[in-house]
């Protein structure tokens, strides 16, 4: 089912993963969020940037495991738990923030 | 994690040329996923396998996409050792500073980088391959 942002229409699996990753803006971002009844803060966009640029040097979507311990590492220990992760993404921080991030979903991970 | 599990010795062979057929990157996913199992893993380089490991890649021609940078990843999943088998790289003109560097982050030691890859002959792999519970060829 497509995604309509800006007048443009991006084009989705059936589970709302962006089809086309070099098509990602942050507004498609937003809109994803909107749809799952989110807002998304400072704090959510953190985490996204952080997958985009994961996925930029090295072709995956960490597993939620290595996303925590890289998180806490980058941003500081109180944000690199999965509590923390969980309150922010409470569909599961890897699978929820890549789909906004609109990177494909991570391979066997929650 | 309340129980305690058992840790078993896993070893993925990789043996085929990168691109061509879908092996080297099922081989990978695979590992990604069992990383996950906190079980003792080793990965093993051999015959056309080497070449999954070499620097530069490029696929722009053939319309797949360049997983080689995925390998740098494999320090982030607490995969520590990775073996290259010597022979293998002399029978092809390859030395090790043709493959891409591989490190894990030591959380121990204040995450100083450590090398996770290990050039080693024929012999010697045999014995790794040896002491292993289960070996999976790919």
């Amino acid at each position: 089912m497509p995604l309509e942002v800006n007048g443009q229409s991006f084009e989705t699996d059936e589970e709302g993963y962006l089809a086309d990753l070099n098509q990602w803006q942050p507004d498609l971002a937003e809109a994803m969020a909107v749809a799952d009844g989110a807002e998304l803060s400072e704090n959510h966009w953190e985490v996204i940037n952080f997958l985009r640029e994961y996925y930029e040097e090295y072709q995956i979507a960490p597993a939620v495991r290595v996303l925590t311990k890289a998180i806490g590492k980058k941003l500081g220990k109180d944000k690199g738990n999965s509590k923390y992760l969980y309150e922010l993404f409470p569909y599961g921080p890897a699978k929820q923030a890549c789909k906004y991030a609109g990177l494909p979903k991570p391979t066997g991970c929650v | 994690m309340s129980e305690e599990g058992i840790v078993k010795k896993f070893c993925y062979m990789n043996r085929k040329a990168p691109y061509g057929t879908i092996y080297a990157l099922e081989s990978l996913e695979v590992v990604l996923i069992a990383a996950a199992f906190d079980q003792d893993i080793s990965l093993v380089f051999a015959d056309d396998g080497v070449y999954q490991l070499t620097k530069n890649q490029d696929t722009n021609g053939i319309g797949m996409k360049n997983f080689s940078k995925t390998y740098s990843a494999l320090g982030d999943y607490d995969i520590k050792k990775i073996y290259v088998e010597k022979e293998s790289l002399d029978e092809r003109g390859l030395t090790a500073d043709d493959l891409q560097a591989l490190v894990y982050e030591d959380e121990d030691d204040d995450w100083a980088e450590k090398n996770s890859l290990f050039v080693v002959d024929r012999a010697e792999l045999s014995s790794i391959i040896d002491s292993q519970d289960i070996v999976l060829s790919f």
